[in-house]
């Protein structure tokens, strides 16, 4: 791999962790409101996936989506100003931190139903399919998803028209406040492939590398023809399910891992170690990505709220419904 | 003269929307051998990639259809039975009616789900179920309901050029009713405009609003009933119950002064409430008597004959719910 582009993904993973930083700053103090749920830690998975991936390739994300975002080339100003309900916003503030979407850029939503983008994914890697286009479909989800009934399907689904779509389940070991081994009845995700006649494979999720060679095969396979591929990744939620939770319930032999799986600060030593990089250009990367997330909360805070007219606009393609007078 | 069924007009308004429209695809189950005639021949005529059985997976392919029309295709979705559609309720409630309000203009969600309902067939409590209540309330959902086999093989058309989710609801037990029309008509016909009612009889004395293949009949033979006694009823059929043509069923409430609303829901929390509330608030004045509603009654759907019959909304409620306001 060329240099370039291992800062690349450093500066996408830095990016991911100073916007997360930053969304939990700003809801603390209570520039945004709602639910915000940050993907610290695990970084490396959205990044090493979506590495594999085209432009106008398809994603589905998830309630934890901003990294999925991100790593797909989303932009953080319009990110941050969604998040902040400004007008400015991806969704002109209708869809905040939960629903934002992109849709030039493939993503195909934030989604604050578990195991929603699944199937979404598998439509999505269908229409590439009968159009006739080499696109694929990544369906982000976690290891609680893999309990619905919907993945189950999706997954069936996929397999059996041989769609180009990537399940990648972010096992971060939680559903919500509860550990797998309460809710899987299995130990590892990548084991349901086998029910629906899918390749699986389990990477170490926090690894940018390892992620990234397991999706370039995952795409390939998919591109080719030869259908679906489940990546399970093996991943580390630094935190609590959202922004807020104290996360006590992860016990502390669990929590003390949790620096050094830092998977930034893990690549960022690789980078030196093995002599890519110097510690001052890795430096450098993550400095760049800090001032751009201050840049974009300027953008973010110096943006407007939306017109309330626009709160009935869209709910159609081809007629508004009245609003109140107020 | 030439007859056309209830099934050849949605069996016709699916092969000339996937004739114009190769973006145009079917999902389903049994849909290659027809299901209950509707999807009959058109697999045939367009191929195994474009009318595709599905597994029973409702949540899956019904998902997979919303992601296909976000991605730039115009999905038919159906669902065998609309009592199924509890199996999918998170596409048809979260996912599609929301997406476009995210998008913007950047991108709309082109699909129509399928939904036979209606009852009456002793089909009993999981397959007899009119559910269109439940989708109208929904916002970003458009909900139809026809009542002839010419306006269901015109609304089902326009309900796939639609460029927003389309709930389009048809009544199983009335898949083989016929309607007597022109013989040029048989081939040449046009799209009906969502969101225009029609007047299926004209009357002075009451505005019966009635939907669906059940209940504008049953409608019908209570006008012909009430005009034996002088009672002049004038049959609205709204066909769309999301967008509502308020003007023409507001019209008619004007010149009337009375109106009942007949519809095969369960009463309770019905679509029927809806338009009574909407008439009662916007033009109570112009009301000379208390609203009417007719519906199914609160129960489950009995299987047996002489239970399902009771429960049922039948002419002759019709006929009684008029005369208690036209006296």
């Amino acid at each position: 791999m060329k240099k370039e582009d291992m800062l690349e993904l450093l500066a996408r993973m830095a990016r991911i962790r100073e916007f997360e930083q930053m969304a939990e700053k700003i809801f603390l103090s209570g520039e945004i409101q709602g639910f915000v749920h940050v993907y610290r830690g695990e970084e490396a998975t959205a990044t090493g996936i979506c590495a594999a991936l085209r432009k106008d390739d398809y994603i589905t994300s998830t309630h934890r989506g901003h990294g999925h975002l991100i790593a797909k080339g989303s932009d953080v100003n319009k990110m941050l100003a969604e998040l902040c309900g400004k007008a400015t916003g991806y969704n002109g503030g209708k869809g905040g931190s939960m629903h934002i979407a992109d849709i030039e850029n493939g993503v195909l939503g934030a989604n604050g139903l578990l195991a929603a983008g699944l199937a979404l994914g598998t439509g999505a890697a269908f229409s590439a399919k009968y159009r006739g286009t080499d696109q694929v479909a990544v369906s982000f989800f976690g290891d609680g998803s893999s309990c619905e009934g919907e993945f189950h399907e999706a997954m069936n689904l996929a397999s059996l028209w041989k769609l180009p779509q990537i399940f990648v389940c972010e096992n971060n070991g939680y559903q919500v406040t509860v550990p797998m081994s309460q809710t899987c009845a299995i130990d590892s995700i990548a084991t349901r492939a086998a029910a629906y006649k899918m390749p699986s494979v389990t990477v170490d999720g926090n690894d940018v590398l390892a992620v990234k060679e397991a999706a370039e095969a995952a795409v390939a396979r998919a591109r080719a023809g030869e259908g679906p591929t489940l990546i399970e990744c093996l991943t580390t939620r630094v935190g609590g399910h959202y922004t807020g939770d104290p996360s006590l319930y992860v016990p502390m032999e669990i929590r003390k891992t949790w620096p050094e799986r830092d998977c930034i600060e893990n690549f960022s030593k690789k980078l030196v170690a093995e002599g890519i990089a110097t510690a001052e250009e890795v430096d450098a990367v993550r400095k760049a990505e800090a001032k751009r997330l201050q840049d974009a909360l300027e953008f973010a805070r110096s943006s407007p709220y939306p017109d309330v007219a626009t709160a009935v606009q869209n709910v159609y393609s081809d007629f508004v419904e009245e609003g109140r007078n107020r | 003269m030439k007859t056309l069924t209830m099934v050849e007009g949605l069996n016709q308004a699916m092969h000339k929307a996937m004739a114009e429209d190769d973006k145009v695809f079917m999902l389903g189950l049994d849909i290659s051998t027809g299901s209950m005639g509707v999807s009959l021949g058109l697999q045939p005529a367009f191929g195994a990639n474009r009318v595709i059985d599905c597994p029973a997976a409702e949540s899956g392919y019904v998902g997979a259809c919303i992601g296909a029309a976000i991605t730039g295709l115009r999905p038919i979705a159906e669902i065998q039975f609309a009592d199924f559609v509890t199996y999918c309720m998170d596409s048809l409630v979260n996912q599609a009616p929301k997406m476009h309000y995210w998008f913007g203009e950047k991108r709309s969600v082109p699909i129509t789900f399928r939904l036979p309902g209606g009852s009456g067939g002793q089909a009993a409590a999981q397959h007899s179920q009119n559910l269109e209540g439940l989708f109208t309330h929904i916002p970003g959902l458009k909900v139809v309901i026809p009542s002839t086999p010419k306006d269901a093989r015109g609304l089902l058309l326009s309900a796939i050029r639609d460029n927003d989710p389309v709930c389009f609801f048809e009544h199983k037990f009335a898949y083989g009713i016929t309607q007597e029309i022109e013989d040029d008509e048989y081939e040449n016909w046009e799209a009906i405009p969502l969101g225009v009612a029609d007047v299926k009889r004209e009357g002075t004395d009451i505005t019966i609003v009635a939907t669906g293949p059940a209940m504008v009949p049953k409608a019908l033979a209570a006008a012909e009933e009430l005009a034996k006694e002088g009672i002049q009823a004038e049959v609205v059929d709204p066909r769309t119950l999301y967008p509502l043509d308020k003007e023409t069923i507001y019209k008619s409430v004007k010149k009337t002064g009375r109106l009942l609303i007949a519809t095969e829901e369960h009463k309770r929390g019905a679509w029927s409430a809806e338009l009574a509330s909407l008439v009662a608030e916007e033009m109570f004045g112009d009301l000379k008597e208390k609203i009417v509603r007719i519906g199914a009654l609160n129960t489950p759907h009995p299987f047996v004959r002489v239970l399902e019959e009771y429960v049922l909304p039948q002419t002759v409620d019709i006929v009684n719910g008029a005369k208690s306001i036209c006296k």
